[in-house]
């Protein structure tokens, strides 16, 4: 834990006092700038951002979620990001990593919150329960709603870490028995930046917080409030099997020859195509790989209610509240089916029905065909 | 004794009206063909690499290509929905008034449950839409208009032009690209479902009315009793109405002296 002594250290300073050389502290700055998916050209105001600006306290709340946000979070692959996240920030309060516990750790969280008013970064991980009162999520005896309210109050941004808190995630999927609900439905009034993912790629997180903390401001968003130079591409654009998708190779099963051949996952249900993500350009565990590269298609993990669009190995989803399972082109074919029966039915009584009147028109067709001059 | 009447063609669908028919015809098979082949392609997996094969990119171009033509061709019909002759007009599509609702009413009875129209009355014969038609039209085109939108805002991530990041917004407003994706392909069934109606239905008009229903999207006449007409018979005399047969030479020859 760090002390309010600490926070008036630079990022520079404290990088330096750890032993690190400056050029360590210009290689990660340069990484840094990669992270953020900032132009080389802009390392010097990373550098200079760094050196001037006071580390920011960081709050991590957790509400309905698995913590595999953290997990994820807490693999940032740069020795120097873990340094980050450990040390860098101040990480004030966050249920998983901190060594307080019970009432110290509120005391902690309280104390930084009111000592930091109105600039600490306020992360929040997991969704909000809301049916009966919010009692499905409580936190030493409070519900999710009422300290997600009192952190929110003071802070400066708020960071929806995963897809539970940026959009619901699978607390909120059907039948959503709890009533959950991301983040910017309750805080509406706080500038919110959506991260999502099951769980966001590391380096994305570690991005994100790093370009707040060195620019102060939030990064360049999408329509969905996503930080745009990492969400603003699909997966499906940045793919290494796109080649094959181009060219029509498409695997049909995930123990055939094509596939481990590197054919395109499409027709075995990958979401590549309508996932913002960067998975295909950073990669995870140390840019090692990422599921499709592993032969496994993409499920759209950070796309929002990506939980019920399933079957996820089929690129059709089944409808939702049909009971049985039911594609769109299931209901199509027998929309087909009975608008062609209803013309063979409809054609068949037109016979009966106007036949009087078909038969009059005949009638005279017939006198005047005969009467036709030579 | 039955007789047939006498009919005069009219001018219904103008040129543009029949070429925007026709375009969308065309245009709307391919978006189809191609959008399903799209949503579910085959696996043609002949032993190439991918260097030297491009098909399924091909079929997405077409896709897309053809959906700017139809795009187009839409923006085109609404023009002529108000430029265009009183059956192309607007207000053909919308039954606002007590005569569309009437004829909504007498279509759905006679044709289409097919019950005896007791009265013949001849303001009860549309002679471009009827009232019924047009409004499905009119519910077509708010279709065509969900699809253009929903697939402009799929291709927009992976366009550069500005038209496809204008409809951005509707990506964002289902809640994400599956969705909206999701939308499009339901709709193209409605389009489906539409045509065999459709079709059906310009062939049974055809048939038990017998007013040249079918060809009048190619030529762009139909036939309606002169009754309804008022202008004087002589003014209305068309160029295929002067040729004459070879028993009546002399009498032609004898008129013109």
């Amino acid at each position: 834990m760090s002390t309010s002594n600490e926070k008036q250290k630079t990022y520079y300073e404290s990088i330096i006092e750890k032993g690190y050389s400056r050029r360590d502290f210009i290689k990660f700055a340069t990484y840094m700038t990669a992270f953020m998916g900032l132009e080389s050209s802009m390392v010097g105001q990373v550098v200079k951002a760094m050196e001037t600006k006071k580390r920011i306290p960081v709050i991590w709340e957790h509400f309905q979620e698995c913590t595999g946000c953290t997990e994820s979070f807490i693999r940032s692959d740069h020795p120097l990001v873990a340094d980050l996240i450990f040390d860098t920030i101040s990480l004030d309060y966050t249920d998983t990593l901190m060594a307080a516990s019970g009432h110290n750790a509120e005391e902690a969280k309280q104390a930084s919150m009111k000592e930091n008013y109105g600039n600490y970064i306020l992360v929040v991980e997991g969704a909000i329960p809301t049916k009966d009162g919010g009692v499905y999520c409580a936190i030493a005896g409070r519900t999710a709603i009422e300290v997600l309210k009192e952190s929110a109050a003071g802070a400066a941004a708020i960071l929806t870490f995963g897809s539970c808190s940026a959009w619901g995630g699978i607390q909120a999927a059907y039948p959503n028995p709890t009533g959950s609900v991301p983040v910017d439905e309750i805080i509406k009034d706080k500038p919110i930046i959506r991260v999502p993912g099951c769980p966001p790629i590391a380096e994305v997180m570690t991005g994100v917080v790093m370009y707040y903390a060195t620019f102060g401001s939030l990064p360049e968003l999408d329509s969905m409030g996503r930080p745009k130079q990492f969400y603003g591409k699909r997966v499906h654009d940045s793919c290494y099997r796109r080649p094959n998708f181009d060219a029509g190779l498409f695997a049909e099963s995930f123990d055939s020859q094509e596939a481990k051949d590197g054919y395109c996952l499409y027709k075995l249900g990958c979401r590549g195509p309508v996932t913002y993500n960067a998975c295909g350009t950073m990669g995870w565990n140390n840019g090692v790989s990422y599921p499709i590269k592993s032969g496994y298609p993409c499920i759209g993990c950070s796309e929002n209610n990506f939980w019920d669009n399933s079957p996820f190995y089929e690129r059709l989803q089944n409808i939702p509240g049909m009971g049985i399972e039911a594609t769109a082109d299931t209901v199509g074919k027998i929309a087909i089916g009975a608008a062609i029966g209803a013309a063979v039915v409809h054609s068949v009584a037109t016979n009966f029905a106007k036949k009087k009147e078909i038969r009059e028109a005949e009638v005279s067709g017939e006198k005047n065909e005969k009467n036709i001059k030579a | 004794m039955a007789t047939t009447f006498n009919y005069k063609r009219v001018y219904v669908w103008e040129m543009p009206v029949r070429f925007f028919h026709w375009i969308t015809v065309l245009s709307i098979t391919i978006l189809i063909v191609t959008g399903f082949i799209i949503a579910n392609p085959p696996a043609i997996n002949a032993n190439v690499e991918a260097t030297n094969s491009f098909w399924f990119g091909y079929v997405r171009a077409i896709h897309f290509i053809t959906a700017y033509i139809l795009i187009a061709n839409v923006i085109f019909r609404i023009y002529w929905a108000f430029a265009g002759n009183q059956f192309a007009n607007w207000r053909n599509f919308i039954p606002y008034t007590k005569k569309g609702i009437h004829n909504i009413l007498h279509v759905l009875k006679v044709d289409i449950f097919l019950m005896k129209d007791k009265e013949h009355k001849l303001y009860n014969i549309s002679i471009g839409h009827n009232y019924l038609a047009a409004f499905s039209y009119f519910i077509m085109a708010l279709f065509f208009v969900l699809q253009i939108m929903t697939g402009l805002a799929l291709i927009a991530d992976s366009s550069s032009w500005f038209l496809p990041h204008a409809f951005k917004w509707v990506s964002t407003m289902f809640g994400g690209d599956i969705l909206t994706r999701y939308i499009h392909h339901i709709s193209t069934w409605l389009f489906m479902v539409f045509i065999i109606i459709h079709v059906y239905l310009v062939l049974f008009h055809d048939y038990v009315e017998a007013r040249g229903e079918a060809s009048s999207m190619i030529s762009g006449f139909k036939f309606i009793r002169s009754e309804r007409l008022n202008e004087d018979e002589s003014e209305i005399i068309d160029k295929a109405e002067k040729i004459t047969w070879k028993g009546d030479k002399g009498k032609a020859k004898n008129k013109e002296k």
